[in-house]
Parts: structure tokens; sequence; C-alpha cells
């Protein structure tokens, strides 16, 4: 039995990681900045990746259930395996709650969000001041929470790697030949 | 033949008196407003002016003879989110502390039939001061005069957004301005 994820899972796994190290790093850093040309622009690109991701990750649960995952190794306890899918179902959650925060934020706020400046999306919200600040809360505890959630996942893998020595992270790695 | 002859009279003095008893003057600032639409990284954006001043005269009877005038209060600015407010208040925006008010003379009135007018006047922002034609609707709305329309303008000419701001890639050089003042009959 082939205990790798298929390629599909793999492209989606790192290509959607990749996207949220960076959206972390570019939405902590955009925050910061005072009002410019270029604050514009950066939120703009933030929004229109936001939408990406939550794209790629509508996709990722379509192959998700028509790919069963290989099986967790035999080797761990019942505690373990309750974490791991409680783990995963989190990571799910959040990676389709926090665009969706952000794209409701956005409408409060006033800003609708046209992906890449060419796909409107609709504004399910009408402008008001109070709900955006909410969701602006909701938002950042929201990635608060994935960075926590984050930490546990790749603890996880590593912890498998390097002391339980076994293929859970292996298997979601590109095949070695030979 | 008297009597058809005064009734002629009468009725042309009614008619007279019709044209030229109605003036809408007295502008009613809660049915008046201020918006402006821009764009912003290719959206629409809208904003609005709370306070301003304007003054109407207008006869439906003799529009050539109509005047407005509008003076807006730039500080009352809202751009759709406090940070936006601050940020066109400062030097390379408005300089609302330089120029604290935008101004709008009308010159002539030029009816263009049906309820459709051309105001020709002066449009000053940040001390320039440009010729303008806007048009115009005016109707009679639940007997106040409502005068309507929209402009569009650049906001290069009037240097609203200098420095980083120049460029018209982020937020665009139309900007339209609409206007509703509603005013009362004297």
């Amino acid at each position: 039995m082939d205990t790798h994820y298929t390629a599909t899972a793999k492209l989606l796994h790192w290509l959607i990681a990749l996207m949220i190290f960076g959206m972390l790093g570019f939405g902590f850093y955009m925050t910061g900045l005072d009002l410019s040309p270029t604050k514009l622009e950066l939120y703009s690109w933030h929004k229109w990746a936001g939408v990406t991701v939550f794209v790629l990750v509508l996709v990722r649960l379509a192959w998700r259930i028509g790919h069963k995952p290989p099986a967790l190794p035999a080797h761990m306890p019942a505690i373990e395996r309750l974490a791991a899918h409680a783990g995963h179902h989190l990571l799910y959650v959040l990676m389709l709650a926090i665009p969706l925060s952000g794209w409701l934020m956005s409408s409060a706020k006033g800003f609708q969000t046209v992906w890449f400046g060419v796909l409107p999306l609709p504004d399910l919200l009408a402008k008001d001041k109070a709900l955006g600040n909410l969701l602006e809360t909701v938002h950042f505890v929201l990635n608060y929470t994935l960075i926590a959630v984050l930490l546990g996942h790749v603890g996880a893998a590593l912890k498998h790697h390097f002391i339980d020595r076994d293929d859970v992270l292996i298997r979601m790695l590109p095949r070695r030949k030979g | 033949m008297k009597r058809i002859a005064l009734a002629l009279l009468a009725s042309f003095a009614f008619a007279a008196t019709a044209a030229h008893a109605v003036e809408y003057g007295k502008v009613q600032p809660d049915k008046s407003r201020i918006a402006f639409d821009y764009q912003q990284m290719g959206v629409a954006m809208q904003g609005t002016f709370g306070k301003f001043v304007s003054e109407l005269r207008f006869d439906p009877a003799a529009p050539q003879s109509a005047s407005a005038r509008i003076e807006v209060d730039l500080a009352s600015v809202d751009t759709g989110s406090e940070e936006g407010d601050e940020e066109v208040a400062r030097k390379t925006w408005f300089d609302t502390k330089g120029f604290p008010v935008a101004r709008f003379e009308s010159s002539a009135v030029k009816p263009l039939g049906g309820d459709k007018y051309e105001v020709a006047g002066k449009l000053t922002i940040k001390g320039t001061t440009r010729d303008v034609v806007v048009p115009a609707t005016f109707t009679v709305q639940g007997g106040s005069g409502v005068f309507e329309g929209a402009l569009t303008i650049r906001r290069g000419d009037f240097s609203i957004g200098e420095g980083a701001w120049k460029a018209f890639d982020v937020v665009a050089n139309d900007v339209v301005i609409r206007f509703r003042i509603t005013a009362a009959a004297r």
C-alpha cells in the first residue's frame, strides 16, 4: 500500500503553506504602515491573495474528500490520533474562516474586494463601522489561533520525523528516486 | 365681449403671477447632500461632505437669472475611513488648514429643455479656480425645488493628492462630485 500522499495533495499542501506564511508576514507588516499608495496596494494584494488561498483550500478539500489520505502510523496512541485529527480539522476551518473574515471585514469597512482588480466579490455586509472593527478583531484572533495551531502542526511533524522516526513527514515530501 | 376680455386679462395676470411667484431660495440643509465618487485600486469608493453652506435662487420661469453658490467645509469630509479622513486633510491633499473651504459659484444658467440645465461657474479648491460647466436638473419635489447634478473633475487639476499620491494608479484622477440642493420657495 502506498504510504505517500498524492502528488496533487502534496502540491496543494506546500503551495498553501507557502502562501499562508507569506500572508502572515505580509499582514503583520502592512497593518503597521502609515497610509500611503504602497499601503493601499499591499492591502489590495493581500485581499487578492487571501481570496486565492480560499479558492485553493476549497480545491484541496474537494481533492481530500475524493482521495483518502494514507493511514496514521500504527504506533500512535489514541490521544495522539485524536489530536492529529482535531488539529487537521481546525486547520481546514481556519484556512476558510480567515479569508472569509477578511472579506467580510473589508465589506463592513466599506472597501469592496475586487479580485485582482477584475472580479468584484459581492459585499455581503453593508458598511458598519462597529461591525468592521469587530471583524478586524476576529480576523486577528483567528490568525493568532492559526499561528498556534501551525506551531503544533510543524512541531508534531518534526516529532514524528526525529523522535518517532516514522514516515509521517516523509509522505508529504517529494518522493526520492530509488 | 367685455367679459371675455376681462376673463382673458385675469387669466394672463394669473399666469404671470404663477410664473413669477415661485422662486426657490430657502435652502433646506437636511435635504441637501454633497457626495463624491472615486476609484482606489480600481475599486469604486464613495465619500461625502457633512458640512456645506449653499445659496440658491431659482425661478423655473426665469432660469437665466438663477444663481447658485456652494461653500464646502473640507474638514467635514468623510472618505469612508478615519485613516482616509486624516490623510486628505494633509498638505498633499486638501491642505484643509490653508484652504478650509471649496467653493462653487455659478455665472450663467442655460436651459437645455425639460428639467435639464447647464450651469457654468467657477470652482475653487485649494487656491485653484477653474471654469466648469455642470450638467444639472431642476425639479419640484414635494413643494421644494431640487437642484441636482454631477460634475467630473480631475483631482490633478487642483493639486489634490501630491507627492507620493501624484500618480493616478492607486487613486484615480477622475472624481465625480454629486450634489443635491433642496430649497423651499421664498
